[in-house]
């Protein structure tokens, strides 16, 4: 690292593998509930562990981000980060919020919007939380001189998605309107400015790693943003074909969210023709490994098995079945997850100084994890076709159909222990790292692109 | 070749233009199309109050409504024509977790009120106008 006050960075990163942990331990429970063992229910019903599951996925995705955010500044603006110590302060205020919120969803306290339970006293919390963040990120450029692109692109992205978060705290009485706000929020981030966030997090990996031009990783960083938003604002319309919106949105969200899959084709042919025309090759191989998975792994879970959903006529059939769970598991690993693991991946070694990169420790967590995604894909994407045909298309009840599937929650089970061991073997390895140090200052000189 | 700053105008250009398509439509959709597919008049006292206990209580995090939740239980868009208003009720204020497929529902225990204001939330989401979802299964006729 450069500045000292990057170190920060860190504590996001040691929250978000305590929480993909606890995330996972839930998904089990989940899991084994379909099967029938539910011996938790009293305690921990279907409908908690979701919860859990899924709001533990946004924040320790969210504390990735913020991670990137701490380390990637200062490193752009040449700037230290301004308030070091409210930075401190607003990661510890986000894991107090974080574990308030999980606590009170096993005492039925939330609110039942999927991806947005978190009740909304809580929101506010959350807000004051990220604007402090905010306030320190964009505190850092504002004194800096140096903008860089890739700076600029991610911190548009996350003063936008904090922005976007307001429309999904507004009260409305007609459930459908509230669906139609709540995809404001999940749409817009995920399909819209989270995005950004990873255009300019991968650029940022890419001028590292490869040591390709920053000017010509930047121009075509704006060409993929701009086909993200000139496909996914009006691609929120594949949410609004059946949920009590007008008729117009079958024709306006088939037609752009069909287009959606090109900006992740952009993402992965970007940082494959940057991999290949760069000279250097940076010694820190596994987060070329993670850095070039995640642009190859979303456009498989979000392009294209987005796209496999994604048109009216399918969707009538398959909206709200597994097929939506096996596009979610892939899209979300592949874009955000894979993401955060590969920013961390080159950023570890940087802040302690030690170098436990090419082992063969960070190499099984890497190839175990992405193995045992792609398996519960395929357990997933059995259930789903399953579902579609039976329930949807033959006419069966739904709790009928639903014992159909319990082989295909084996095959889940077997291939998400292979997925955990995989993410359990990093967070040893992420451990082992130990803590960041000062000494480490200056040392990145040796790791270089070479 | 593109320049930097060309790719710049793409973005800026897209990203505002199709902004405004989008909020121009959001505003249609919000002030005319939504009150009138979910028949705004017909949301009484009791459908708002079933749909806060909707809400409180999470039940998305089993069902799906309008597909979307979670699932693990049955989509409940049309229960109201499947199951009539005394199974549901029957459903809502039990005190022992409803299972008849051995898959457990939370037992709510509901008072009578709250068993009432939930059906009538049902009754009105079953005729909100979704544009064909859910479906009739095409194959049905095909099996003998
Ligand atoms: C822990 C998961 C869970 C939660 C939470 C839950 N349910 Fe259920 N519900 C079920 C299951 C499972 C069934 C089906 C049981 C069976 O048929 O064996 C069911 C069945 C029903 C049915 C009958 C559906 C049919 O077609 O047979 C209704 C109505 C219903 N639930 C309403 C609700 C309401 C209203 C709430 C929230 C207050 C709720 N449920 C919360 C799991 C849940
Ligand atoms: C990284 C980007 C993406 C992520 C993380 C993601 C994630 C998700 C998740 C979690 C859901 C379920 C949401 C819910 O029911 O509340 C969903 C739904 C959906 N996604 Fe994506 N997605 C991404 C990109 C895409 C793209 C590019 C397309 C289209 C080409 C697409 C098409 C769909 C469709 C059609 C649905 C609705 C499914 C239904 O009707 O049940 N997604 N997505
Ligand atoms: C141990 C590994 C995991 C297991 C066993 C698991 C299992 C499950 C199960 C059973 C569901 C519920 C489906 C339902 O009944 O509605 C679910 C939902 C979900 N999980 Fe996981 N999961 C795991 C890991 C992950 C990871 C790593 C991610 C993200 C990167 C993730 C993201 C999601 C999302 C977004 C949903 C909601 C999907 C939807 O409704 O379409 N899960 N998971
Ligand atoms: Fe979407």
């Amino acid at each position: 690292m450069k500045y000292k006050t990057q170190k920060v960075a860190y504590w996001a990163f040691a929250l978000s593998m305590l929480l993909i942990i606890l995330q996972l331990t839930y998904g089990f429970i989940q899991a084994f509930a379909h099967l029938g063992y539910d011996g938790l229910h009293e305690w921990i019903p279907f409908n908690t562990s979701m919860a859990v599951h899924k709001n533990l996925l946004v924040v320790w995705i969210l504390s990735g981000f913020m991670g990137a955010a701490y380390y990637i500044i200062p490193d752009e603006s040449d700037h230290e980060l301004i308030f070091p110590k409210l930075a401190y302060l607003q990661l510890a205020a986000l894991a107090v919020v974080g574990v308030i919120a999980v606590v009170g969803f096993h005492f039925n306290w939330w609110e039942g919007r999927k991806f947005l339970e978190i009740p909304r006293e809580l929101d506010f919390l959350v807000v004051v939380d990220v604007l402090l963040f905010l306030f320190i990120i964009l505190g850092t450029l504002w004194k800096a001189k140096k903008r860089t692109t890739t700076a600029m692109i991610l911190s548009v992205g996350l003063l936008a998605a904090a922005l976007l978060y307001l429309p999904g705290m507004i009260w409305f009485d007609n459930h459908a309107l509230d669906s139609f706000f709540r995809w404001w929020v999940v749409h817009l981030w995920v399909e819209g400015v989270w995005e950004l966030i990873m255009g300019g997090i991968l650029a940022y990996l890419l001028i590292k790693l490869t040591g390709v031009d920053r000017e010509v990783i930047e121009k075509w960083l704006y060409v993929i943003v701009g086909l993200t938003f000139l496909s996914g604002i009006l691609g929120t319309g594949h949410h609004y074909y059946y949920t009590g919106a007008p008729s117009y949105w079958l024709i306006i969200g088939g037609i752009f969210s069909a287009l959606e899959p090109l900006a992740f084709m952009g993402m992965a042919l970007f940082a494959l023709n940057m991999y290949k025309k760069g000279e250097k090759r940076h010694p820190n191989k596994t987060a070329i490994n993670w850095t070039l998975g995640t642009a190859i792994v979303s456009f498989a879970g979000a392009g294209l098995l987005g796209l496999a959903h994604t048109l009216p006529q399918v969707n009538l059939y398959t909206h709200g079945t597994f097929v939506t769970a096996m596009h979610g598991h892939l899209a979300f690993w592949g874009a955000y997850g894979m993401l955060v693991f590969a920013i961390i991946t080159y950023v570890m070694p940087n802040l302690t100084g030690r170098k436990l990169y090419n082992n063969s420790l960070s190499s099984y967590a890497f190839w175990l994890s992405l193995i045992g995604m792609l398996g519960m894909v395929a357990a997933f994407a059995a259930m789903g076709v399953t579902q579609v045909a039976l329930e949807r298309r033959l006419g069966m009840a739904f709790m009928d159909v639903q014992a159909e599937l319990k082989p295909h929650f084996w095959v889940l089970v077997i291939t998400a222990s292979i997925f955990t061991i995989g993410i359990l073997l990093y967070v040893w390895n992420f451990i082992k790292f130990g803590l960041p140090k000062d000494e480490a200052i200056g040392m990145e000189d040796k790791f270089q692109a070479i | 070749m593109l320049s930097k700053k060309q790719a710049l105008l793409f973005f800026l250009g897209g990203t505002i233009m199709f902004s405004i398509i989008f909020i121009a439509l959001s505003i249609d959709t919000v002030a005319k199309g939504i009150p009138q597919h979910t028949h705004e008049e017909n949301m009484t006292k009791a459908v708002v109050a079933g749909r806060v206990l909707w809400d409180e209580n999470n039940c998305m995090g089993c069902h799906t409504l309008m597909g979307e939740g979670a699932y693990y239980a049955p989509e409940l868009t049309k229960v109201y024509d499947r199951q009539g208003p005394d199974v549901i009720k029957a459903i809502l204020t039990s005190k022992v977790p409803w299972a008849p497929h051995g898959r457990k529902m939370v037992a709510y225990g509901f008072s009578d009120q709250e068993a009432e204001n939930l059906i009538a939330f049902f009754k009105w989401i079953g005729e909100i106008d979704l544009n064909g979802y859910p479906a009739p299964p095409p194959l049905k006729n095909k099996l003998k």
